[in-house]
C-alpha cells in the first residue's frame, strides 16, 4: 500500500493522477475561454476573412471558360495557333456543341463578357452568333467549320481562338497582369500599349499622395494635439469637442463643403478676390485637382491623427520638461530632445491610421479630386461597379492590401511596431 | 361509386381555391428600385400610388439603381434575391441579361397591348433592345448653357463645346468616353452616319482623344448627373452636359438663367427589368406591376412629372401639362420634333464591345 504510494505518480483527491487531472482543469479552462471568444472568432470569420478571402480568390479564378466550353478546350489544347492556320473540324464541332448546351443555360453572354475584357468585340460577337447556333443541329448542320464562319467571319479568324485558348486556364494570372499594366498575350506575358496604361500611375500617385496627406496631418496636428494635452482640463475639453465635432458629421457633407469652399465661385475665391488679392478674371484653380483631394482629405482624417497624439502626450510628464530646462536647455533643445521623442509613439500610431485610410479612399477623391486627383480604389469602384471585371478589381484589391502590409513590415523594421501607442 | 364522389367533390373544391385565391398566388409585398430624387417620384406618382390603390400591394422604394448591377450580381451569387423590379438604363439591362441575372421578357404575352390593340412589341418597337428590357422612357443626355455667360451669340451647335475663343470658360463633361468620343468625332469632321466606324479603329479613338485634348483644361468632369445642374447654378461653368430633365428642373423649376443646347443630343432608355430567380409568387407580382405601369396611359403620366419622354408610340398623344407648373410638357420632351431635329441613338451594340477598351484609353489619357 505504501509502496504504490511512494512510487506511483501523485494522485488527486479522486484518486486520478494529478498530471492528468492538472491537465484536464487547464484544458477546461482554455475550451470555456474559447467559448467567450467564439462568437467574435466566428462573427469575424464568417463576415471578414471569409468573404475576403474569396474575393480575393476570384483574381485568380478563371474557371469560367473551361466550364462553359470543356469539349473545345481541351481539343484546343493541341491547336498551334503560331502556325497562322485555323483550328480544324474537330473543335469547330466541339465548339458548337459546348455552345448548344450554355446557350440552353444562357451560359454563353456571361463567357462572351468575360472575353471580351481581353479583346474588344468578343462579347457581341457571343451574343449574336447564340442567336443563330441556337438553330443548328449538332447531326445534319456540318461541317461547322463552314458554317460558323458564315454566321460571323470573326469564327475564321485565328486572333479568335488564339483568345479562347491562352484565356482557357483554370487559374490564371491575367488579371494580375492587367493590374499592374500588363497583359496575357498568346505570345506570353507583354505590356500593355502605352495609352492604355494607367495602374501603376494610380498605384504611385495613391502611395504618394496618402504620405503627403499624412505629412500634413502630422504637422496640423502635432501642435493641436500639444495644446490639448497642456491646457487645463476644463477647456480641454471644450476644445476636444471642436476635434470631434467633426468626427461625427457625415463624410459626404464633410466633402461637399470642400467643394463650396473651394470651387471657383466658391467662399476663398471670393473673399480674395474681394480682398483685392486675386482678379476676378483669374481665380484660383484649387479644386478638382489634387490640391483638391490633399486638402479635403486631410481635413477629414485629422482626428485620427490627433486623437492617438493627444492620447500620448497627456502620458509624458510635465516635469520632465521643467527638468530639462532648470539644467540649462533652451526651449527649443526641451522640446526636441525630451518631449519629442516621448511623443513619437503616437505620431507613429497616427500616422499608421492616417495612411492605411488614405490609400483606400474613394468618396472623396472622386468628388473633389477631378482626373489627377483619384486614387487606384476609385478604379476598383468602376470595376466592382460598372465594368463587372471582378477579377481585376480583385487583383488591384489584393496588390494594395499587399503594399500595405510590406510598408507594415518596414515601418515595423524602422521604427518599431512596440513604438506604437494609442495611449 | 364513392371514389367517383370523393373526386368529384375534391376537384370542386379546388376550383373554388382556385378561384377565390386568384390573387393569392401573387406576393403581398414588392421591392422597386430605382434611381431616387424627382425620378422616383414621378414613377411613385404615375405608377405605384395608383397601382397600391388597385392591388392593396405594399411597395417598397429602393433607390439604388445607380449600382444595381453590381448588387444584383452579389445577391444572385448568395442565393437571395430581394429585389423584384429594378430600373435600370438600356445598357445595364443588356449586361444583366447577357449575365443571367435579369429575366426574359416576351413582349406580346406579358406587356399591354396599345388601346388600339396594336401589340406591344410594335408600339415599343426598335426600342426593344434586349430580351430582358421593358423600356419606360426616352431621355437624352445634351448640353445645357448659362444664358448670361455665353456672350451675345448663343450656342447652337454641339460645336460650341470645343470652341473656347468664341466661347471662353469652363465646360463640364462626364467622365467617361460615352457621348465625349462621338461629339468629338462629330465636331473633327467626322459624318454623322460613320462615327461609330471610325471610332472603332485605334485611330479614330486617337481622333476623338486629340479633339477632346484640345478642351482638355477647361473641362470639369461629372460623375453624378447632378453635378452639372450645380456647376451651372453655381456659374461654375458656362456649358455642360447633362440629363434634360435635370436640365428642365434647372430652368423650369429653380428659374436659373440656362437654356438647352438640343443639337447633337443623344438618346438613351430607361426602363425595367426583373431579376432572375424570383419565387413564383413573386414572379407572378412584378410581372402584373410591369404590365400595369408600362400600358399606354401609366407611361403618359409620368411624364407630368417628369420632363422625358414615353417609350411608347401610342402615349406620345397623351402627353399634357406639367402636374405642379402647369406648362405644356411636349415641348420639352427630347422627342420633340423641334429639339430632335439632329440626334443621336446611343449605340448599345457598339458600347457593349468597346466600352472597357476605349474607357480604359479614356481614363489613361484623363490622367496623363
Amino acid at each position: 500500500m505504501s509502496d504504490t504510494l511512494n512510487n506511483g505518480p501523485v494522485l488527486a483527491a479522486d484518486g486520478t493522477p494529478l498530471k492528468k487531472s492538472l491537465a484536464r482543469s487547464l484544458r477546461v479552462e482554455k475550451l470555456r475561454a474559447l467559448a467567450l471568444v467564439a462568437p467574435l472568432l466566428l462573427f469575424v470569420l464568417f463576415s471578414f476573412i471569409w468573404p475576403i478571402g474569396e474575393m480575393l480568390f476570384r483574381s485568380v479564378d478563371n474557371r469560367d471558360v473551361g466550364q462553359v466550353l470543356p469539349e473545345t478546350v481541351a481539343i484546343l489544347k493541341d491547336w498551334d495557333g503560331t502556325s497562322g492556320e485555323l483550328p480544324d473540324e474537330a473543335v469547330y464541332k466541339a465548339f458548337t456543341a459546348d455552345m448548344l448546351v450554355a446557350i440552353d443555360a444562357k451560359e454563353h453572354t456571361k463567357l462572351g463578357t468575360r472575353l471580351n475584357y481581353e479583346k474588344t468585340g468578343m462579347s457581341s460577337l457571343f451574343r449574336k452568333s447564340g442567336r443563330k447556333i441556337k438553330k443548328l443541329d449538332l447531326e445534319t448542320d456540318g461541317p461547322f467549320k463552314e458554317t460558323l464562319i458564315k454566321i460571323d467571319k470573326k469564327w475564321g479568324d485565328v486572333e479568335t481562338w488564339k483568345v479562347i485558348q491562352t484565356h482557357s486556364v483554370n487559374y490564371t494570372n491575367g488579371y494580375y497582369l492587367n493590374a499592374i499594366d500588363m497583359q496575357r498575350t498568346p505570345d506570353g506575358v507583354a505590356v500593355q500599349p502605352e495609352d492604355k496604361r494607367i495602374m501603376m500611375t494610380l498605384f504611385k500617385r495613391t502611395l504618394w499622395m496618402s504620405m503627403i496627406i499624412t505629412g500634413m496631418c502630422v504637422l496640423l496636428g502635432y501642435p493641436v494635439a500639444w495644446i490639448l494635452a497642456n491646457l487645463p482640463a476644463r477647456s480641454a475639453n471644450l476644445l476636444m469637442i471642436l476635434v470631434l465635432l467633426p468626427f461625427w458629421t457625415s463624410l459626404l457633407v464633410r466633402t461637399s463643403a470642400w467643394k463650396v469652399m473651394l470651387q471657383q465661385q466658391g467662399v476663398i475665391n471670393d473673399v480674395l478676390v474681394w480682398l483685392g488679392m486675386v482678379a476676378d478674371d483669374s481665380r484660383l484653380v484649387i479644386i478638382n485637382n489634387q490640391f483638391g483631394t490633399v486638402t479635403a482629405m486631410t481635413h477629414i482624417l485629422l482626428p485620427f491623427m490627433i486623437l492617438p497624439m493627444y492620447s500620448v502626450m497627456q502620458t509624458i510628464q510635465p516635469t520632465y520638461l521643467r527638468a530639462a530646462k532648470s539644467l540649462g536647455a533652451t526651449n527649443w533643445t526641451a522640446f526636441w530632445r525630451v518631449y519629442f521623442p516621448q511623443s513619437i509613439p503616437g505620431i507613429g500610431a497616427g500616422s499608421i491610421l492616417v495612411f492605411i485610410l488614405s490609400i483606400g479612399y474613394y468618396i472623396t477623391p472622386e468628388i473633389v479630386g477631378g482626373t489627377k486627383g483619384v486614387f487606384i480604389s476609385n478604379r476598383i469602384a468602376y470595376h466592382i461597379s460598372s465594368s463587372l471585371n471582378w477579377g481585376l478589381a480583385a487583383a488591384l484589391g489584393a496588390i494594395l492590401l499587399a503594399v500595405v502590409l510590406v510598408l507594415y513590415w518596414a515601418y515595423d523594421k524602422i521604427v518599431g511596431i512596440d513604438n506604437v501607442k494609442l495611449g | 361509386m364513392k371514389f367517383t364522389k370523393t373526386l368529384l367533390a375534391t376537384t370542386a373544391l379546388t376550383m373554388v381555391a382556385g378561384v377565390a385565391g386568384a390573387d393569392d398566388h401573387m406576393a403581398s409585398e414588392m421591392t422597386i428600385v430605382s434611381w431616387g430624387g424627382a425620378y422616383s417620384k414621378s414613377q411613385l406618382k404615375a405608377y405605384h400610388e395608383p397601382y397600391s390603390a388597385k392591388t392593396g400591394v405594399n411597395i417598397i422604394n429602393d433607390d439604388s439603381s445607380a449600382e444595381a448591377v453590381a448588387k444584383l450580381r452579389a445577391m444572385n451569387e448568395a442565393g437571395n434575391v430581394t429585389w423584384d423590379v429594378v430600373d435600370v438604363v438600356a445598357a445595364d439591362a443588356i449586361r444583366l441579361c447577357d449575365e443571367g441575372l435579369a429575366m426574359e421578357i416576351d413582349a406580346d404575352t406579358q406587356l399591354a397591348d396599345a388601346p388600339d390593340g396594336t401589340k406591344a412589341s410594335e408600339d415599343f418597337g426598335d426600342l426593344l433592345v434586349s430580351d430582358c428590357f421593358i423600356p419606360q422612357i426616352v431621355y437624352s443626355t445634351t448640353f445645357g448653357y448659362r444664358t448670361d455667360l455665353v456672350g451675345d451669340t448663343a450656342p447652337t451647335d454641339i460645336c460650341a463645346v470645343f470652341d473656347t475663343d468664341a466661347y471662353p470658360g469652363k465646360r463640364s463633361l462626364e467622365k467617361r468616353p460615352i457621348n465625349n468620343m462621338e461629339w468629338a468625332l462629330l465636331c473633327d469632321g467626322v459624318a454623322k452616319d460613320e462615327v461609330y466606324d471610325v471610332l472603332a479603329t485605334e485611330e479614330g479613338q486617337d481622333k476623338a482623344l486629340a479633339k477632346l485634348d484640345t478642351i482638355k483644361d477647361s473641362v470639369i468632369w461629372w460623375s453624378a448627373g447632378a453635378d452639372t445642374p450645380q456647376l451651372l447654378a453655381d456659374g461654375e461653368v458656362i456649358m455642360g452636359s447633362t440629363y434634360n430633365g435635370r436640365l428642365f428642373s434647372v430652368i423650369e423649376e429653380q428659374k436659373q438663367p440656362v437654356a438647352m443646347l438640343w443639337d447633337a443630343q443623344v438618346f438613351d432608355l430607361d426602363g425595367w427589368i426583373i431579376p432572375a430567380g424570383l419565387s413564383d409568387e413573386r414572379k407572378a407580382r412584378a410581372l402584373d406591376y410591369i404590365m400595369f405601369a408600362t400600358d399606354t396611359q401609366r407611361l403618359a403620366d409620368q411624364s407630368k412629372y417628369i420632363a422625358y419622354g414615353p417609350a411608347r408610340l401610342s402615349s406620345a398623344p397623351l402627353v399634357d401639362k406639367h402636374e405642379e407648373l402647369g406648362i405644356a410638357m411636349a415641348p420639352h420632351m427630347p422627342t420633340d420634333p423641334e429639339n430632335a431635329k439632329n440626334t443621336f441613338l446611343y449605340n448599345y451594340e457598339f458600347w457593349a464591345d468597346y466600352r472597357d477598351d476605349i474607357d480604359a484609353k479614356f481614363q489613361a489619357w484623363l490622367a496623363k
